[in-house]
């Protein structure tokens, strides 16, 4: 029986910062390779899983579906008197890490903590203002000379993060950026089991999207797409985040509006959603949305693209905190869509841009 | 190999107009390419070997410069844009040189009060092309800067290292391979990477490489002040871990570093904040590129004296020539 | 000029994304004019117009973008005003007492601002503290004419002025778009053209970065708007001899781009533009922009590339409510741009 907690815990705790991506592909390759009927890879080593269509539908699409695998990370820059100092991958928070416990993966994986100044020795001004990430220092309570022999520049270094359940079945951890959207395709692999699809399903993994949208772009241009939905995490309601542009937690996924968006595929998501009495939010983004679908969107000729979010707090902490029944609808959303959805529902030129 | 350096660190060609430089790279390479054409943009494509894997190997042509647009209407002073990234602290006094040979010289508003010890902004500065008689250099022409080459013992000191060095380490790598090589291998001699790795992108996409290594200076953690890092001119070819715009896949670098502990090429780690290389736009071609970069140390980047170490720069070449040698197994 | 080509393709109203209206007068207008006509998954309009030689000659795409500037609706606060977030490169600063039309329906509305009660007064605006004002009297009294992610326009109010010159919102880049329209609709011309009216080039070029896999061009030349930079200096000082960069001025013709924040234009398309320019007597100027962009950044380096140039007109106030275009410099551009494309020949792509 799937359990979706422990299939999230297992990809938050996994440690796969970008381009670096090898241990959560392994593991979701297992997870997968049940689900789906082939796996494959694009070159910067986004996962694609596809799965062939059950019943006779024409016209038949190729729906892509995305979510990143990568999490922010760091490297070690130098090994500067025993203590290691930081270069930054992707996205990492410096306001964040002072105190917190990381993985320095050298030669073996050497727990450390981000070291924090003790209040009392800093000046005011100091107490005042973040460390930048220039300043800040891992202790992983060796010796110089051992910390020389284990360690070297470009080693990673990983925030070491257990997920933690909170009240109302609530969930904090690490990498919820976007493991969560990744969990959520599982779920709609699991449920496509069982329902008749005539749509070709390529859920992918993608590789490097916190360093460039990389994988997005690589592998919309393997897989070819008719339409594409993108899975990211969205800012939800908290203390500094308006309300007005953010979700919130528990009430549904996020399909947002804006010309990054294909408004007739966003609708008919949306049609589908009111019929199973899936709760949806919603949202708007004038420009660039910064997710997987903003490079899905041109990729070869253009492709059809609509983005569902995953509501989330404290986004890059190693305390994104999100509530499951929001992965739960989303995954399931989408394979309702893929079932249901008619394979004319847009005009034609709009669904391949093929050359003339 | 200073004479080869000397010819092309000398050569002009800002971003755009790589043309005279392209043709000093034919002439070189000519017999020691199996095929050579220039792409769309301009990119010169040559390729050595076959079998294997398909390799693109890029190192780019073009030099920062500046962009003349118009003559201030008194004093007849150029106005310009600048071409890719240019440090306006070390602008002042140093001479540009048009397509035509005519020469430039940068001045500054308020030289010896405040442009003496603040830096001014790209606005304040003009160049002077007047020859006393009324000549003029038309709105519209590029220059780039003009600096002889010079060394000092094991340092080479020229304008333009950046990336002509790494137009050498590809040249001087195709003459060690002498037109064998277990691979199919695309020496890219790239366009436009100073102004945004444009060059680069059109011929990965070309060409659809399996695995892609670009040739690129790198800075260097030695200067004074300067930003933290761990490579040192010296210290060996860096071999890219990461920078700002490449994550090299960890395969990539095992392999580099395995290759050169076993021919005993010296090499460093680089880890570079602020800077990327034509790598960044091969990886993401098509389908996705595996992709790495050799890295020149060099000190001082994007001035009229970029230093590198001869000896680093024949580490890059040894590293590159053996690893083109061999079967690649990633 | 079609001066009433003009006014649809200005009073029609299309921020990126939401380009339909444009779409459609574009659409009408080239019916019948070329071939292959489709709209693509990002709404850009494809078309070929076969030229008598095409099979000899390069191919060559012309591009306009149809995309305007503007606003989508962000929320509504209690009390009835609308909150927007910009599309593309707005200018905060001019907005306060702007009128504006609101969602598909163009329900008109105002800007007003949020009194700021500290600081200078003369510090400008941020676009987040801006409100527009349709007269709602609160949420649900807006929420019946607007909702959240409708787009927000200027209002299109074409007209002629002074001594031929055209004023019109949205002339950045519908301008181009005449121009584009009013060339399929002439003679053919020995070339095949590859014809793209893209989409989003207001917010990064996205439309424009997928039509050379649609049409694999040899060539591109992008037909665009540009500002027109010569406004007297009122804060110069006449005696220091030290000039506005003058290199954009209305009435001085065509525009060619040198280079851009996204481009340096090929050398060869250059010197063929100018020569072409030259010998016709078209009056021309040349522009190096150090800020902005437009369709050719994109299309240059997609693919295996394609050279690519850009011809604008100089507009003054684009990207306001109401821009200036001569309409000298439209006729001398479709003048420059019909004389270089029956001159294009092979030998044009030939290297240095």
């Amino acid at each position: 029986m799937f359990e979706l907690n422990a299939h999230l815990r297992e990809m938050v705790e996994a440690h796969a910062p970008s381009g670096h991506e090898g241990p959560l592909r392994d593991y979701l390759s297992g997870v997968w390779a049940p689900l789906a009927d082939e796996l494959s890879t694009d070159g910067l080593g986004s996962l694609i899983a596809s799965k062939r269509p059950t019943r006779e539908q024409q016209p038949s699409l190729r729906i892509m579906l995305a979510a990143h695998m990568d999490e922010i990370g760091l490297m070690v820059r130098e090994v500067v008197d025993g203590f290691i100092s930081l270069h930054r991958i992707s996205g990492v928070d410096n306001r964040v890490l002072p105190a917190q416990a990381v993985l320095v993966h050298g030669r073996r994986p050497l727990p450390g903590l981000v070291a924090a100044k003790p209040p009392h020795m800093l000046p005011m001004a100091e107490r005042e203002r973040y460390e930048p990430m220039d300043h800040l220092l891992v202790d992983v309570g060796l010796e110089p000379a051992e910390v020389e022999d284990l360690v070297q520049p470009g080693d990673l270094i990983t925030q070491d993060a257990p997920m933690i359940e909170l009240q109302n079945g609530r969930l904090a951890g690490k990498a919820m950026d976007d493991r969560a959207s990744v969990a959520a395709l599982t779920v709609c692999l699991q449920q496509l089991q069982t329902l008749q699809h005539g749509h070709e399903v390529c859920a992918v993994a993608t590789a490097q999207e916190e360093t460039g949208l990389l994988g997005a772009r690589t592998a919309a241009w393997r897989v070819k797409p008719d339409i594409a939905i993108a899975l990211d995490v969205d800012f939800a309601v908290q203390p500094g985040v308006e309300a007005d542009n953010s979700v919130e937690l528990g009430k549904g996924p996020a399909l947002p509006v804006g010309p990054n968006f294909h408004r007739k595929l966003g609708e008919r998501l949306r049609a589908t959603a009111k019929r199973h009495e899936i709760p949806l939010q919603g949202g708007v983004i004038s420009g660039a949305s910064g997710t997987d679908a903003w490079a899905i969107q041109v990729a070869r000729a253009g492709v059809p693209t609509a983005l569902l979010g995953i509501p989330v707090r404290n986004m890059h902490s190693p305390v994104e905190t999100l509530d499951p029944r929001d992965i739960e609808r989303a995954g399931r959303l989408l394979a309702l869509f893929i079932a249901e959805v008619e394979g004319d529902f847009l005009p034609a030129a709009a669904r391949k841009g093929d050359t003339p | 190999m200073n004479a080869l350096i000397r010819k092309l660190v000398e050569a002009w060609g800002p971003s755009g107009y790589e043309h005279q430089v392209r043709r000093l790279i034919q002439e070189e390479v000519a017999d020691l390419v199996d095929d050579m054409r220039v792409d769309a943009l301009g990119n010169l494509i040559c390729r050595v070997g076959s079998g294997g894997k398909r390799v693109m190997v890029s190192a780019h042509m073009d030099e920062i410069g500046v962009m003349a647009l118009f003559a201030e209407p008194q004093s007849g002073y150029l106005r310009f844009d600048p071409i890719g990234g240019l440090l306006n602290s070390s602008l002042a006094g140093n001479r540009v040189r048009f397509e035509n040979g005519a020469t430039g010289v940068i001045g500054v508003y308020d030289s010896f009060g405040r442009g003496r010890t603040s830096v001014p902004a790209l606005s304040d500065f003009y160049i002077d092309v007047s020859d006393g008689n009324g000549g003029a250099v038309p709105a519209g022409s590029p220059a780039g800067f003009w600096r002889e080459f010079e060394t000092r013992g094991t340092r080479i000191i020229a304008k333009s290292l950046d990336d002509r060095i790494g137009c050498v380490v590809a040249i001087e790598a195709l003459r060690k391979l002498k037109r064998e090589a277990p691979n199919e291998v695309h020496f890219v001699f790239s366009v436009q990477e100073e102004v945004g790795l444009r060059g680069a992108r059109t011929a990965a996409y070309g060409i659809d490489p399996e695995l892609g290594i670009a040739l690129d200076v790198t800075a260097t953690g030695d200067e004074l002040r300067n930003r933290k890092m761990a490579v040192a001119l010296g210290g060996g070819a860096a071999i890219k871990v990461h920078d700002t715009g490449l994550v090299v896949p960890p395969a990539i670098v095992s392999w580099m570093e395995n290759c050169a502990r076993e021919h005993g090429i010296p090499t460093q780690r680089e880890l570079l904040s602020g800077g990327r290389t034509d790598a960044s736009v091969i990886q993401s071609a098509r389908a996705g590129v595996p992709s790495g970069c050799i890295s020149i140390p060099c000190r001082f980047l994007h001035t009229t004296s970029e230093t590198a170490d001869i000896r680093d720069v024949q580490a890059c070449i040894d590293l590159l020539h053996a690893l083109l040698s061999a079967p690649i197994d990633l | 000029m079609n001066l009433d080509l003009m006014r649809k393709l200005t009073d029609a109203r299309g921020v990126s994304g939401q380009e339909e209206e444009a779409r459609e007068v574009i659409l009408a207008a080239i019916d019948g004019h070329v071939e292959d006509v489709r709209v693509d998954a990002l709404g850009n309009v494809l078309a070929r117009k076969p030229g008598a030689r095409g099979a000899d000659l390069p191919r060559v795409l012309v591009t306009a973008h149809m995309d305007e500037i503007g606003f989508m609706l962000r929320s509504i606060d209690n009390d009835g005003l609308l909150r927007v977030y910009p599309v593309g490169g707005v200018d905060a600063r001019i907005l306060p007492g702007l009128r504006v039309s609101v969602g598909p329906a163009g329900v008109p509305g105002v800007f007003v601002w949020k009194p700021i009660h500290l600081g200078r007064e003369q510090r400008t605006v941020a676009l987040d503290n801006l409100r527009i004002d349709i007269g709602a009297s609160d949420r649900a009294g807006a929420a019946a004419h607007a909702k959240p992610g409708d787009m927000i326009t200027f209002p299109g109010e074409f007209t002629t002025i002074g001594d031929g010159v055209v004023r019109g919102k949205a002339l950045d880049n519908r301008a181009g778009c005449a121009l584009l329209v009013e060339l399929l609709q002439g003679d053919p011309l020995p070339c095949d053209l590859l014809v793209a009216f893209t989409t989003q080039e207001e917010i990064g070029l996205r439309g424009a970065s997928v039509v050379v896999e649609a049409l694999q061009p040899d060539l591109a030349i992008v037909l665009e708007s540009t500002p027109a930079h010569d406004l007297p200096d009122l804060a110069a000082d006449p005696d220091e001899g030290i000039a506005f960069n003058p290199s954009t001025r209305q009435g001085a013709g065509p525009v060619i781009t040198v280079m851009d924040t996204r481009v340096i234009v090929d050398p060869r398309l250059l010197r063929w533009l100018r020569a072409t320019a030259d010998a016709e007597g078209i009056p021309h100027q040349i522009k190096s922009a150090h800020g902005g962009g437009n369709d050719a950044g994109a299309i240059h380096v997609a693919g295996s590339g394609v050279p690519t140039a850009a011809i604008s007109m100089p507009a003054r106030y684009v990207h306001g409510p109401a821009a200036l275009l001569r309409v000298s410099d439209f006729e001398h551009s479709l003048a420059l741009l019909r004389a270089a494309l029956n001159s294009v020949s092979p030998a044009l792509l030939a290297h240095d």
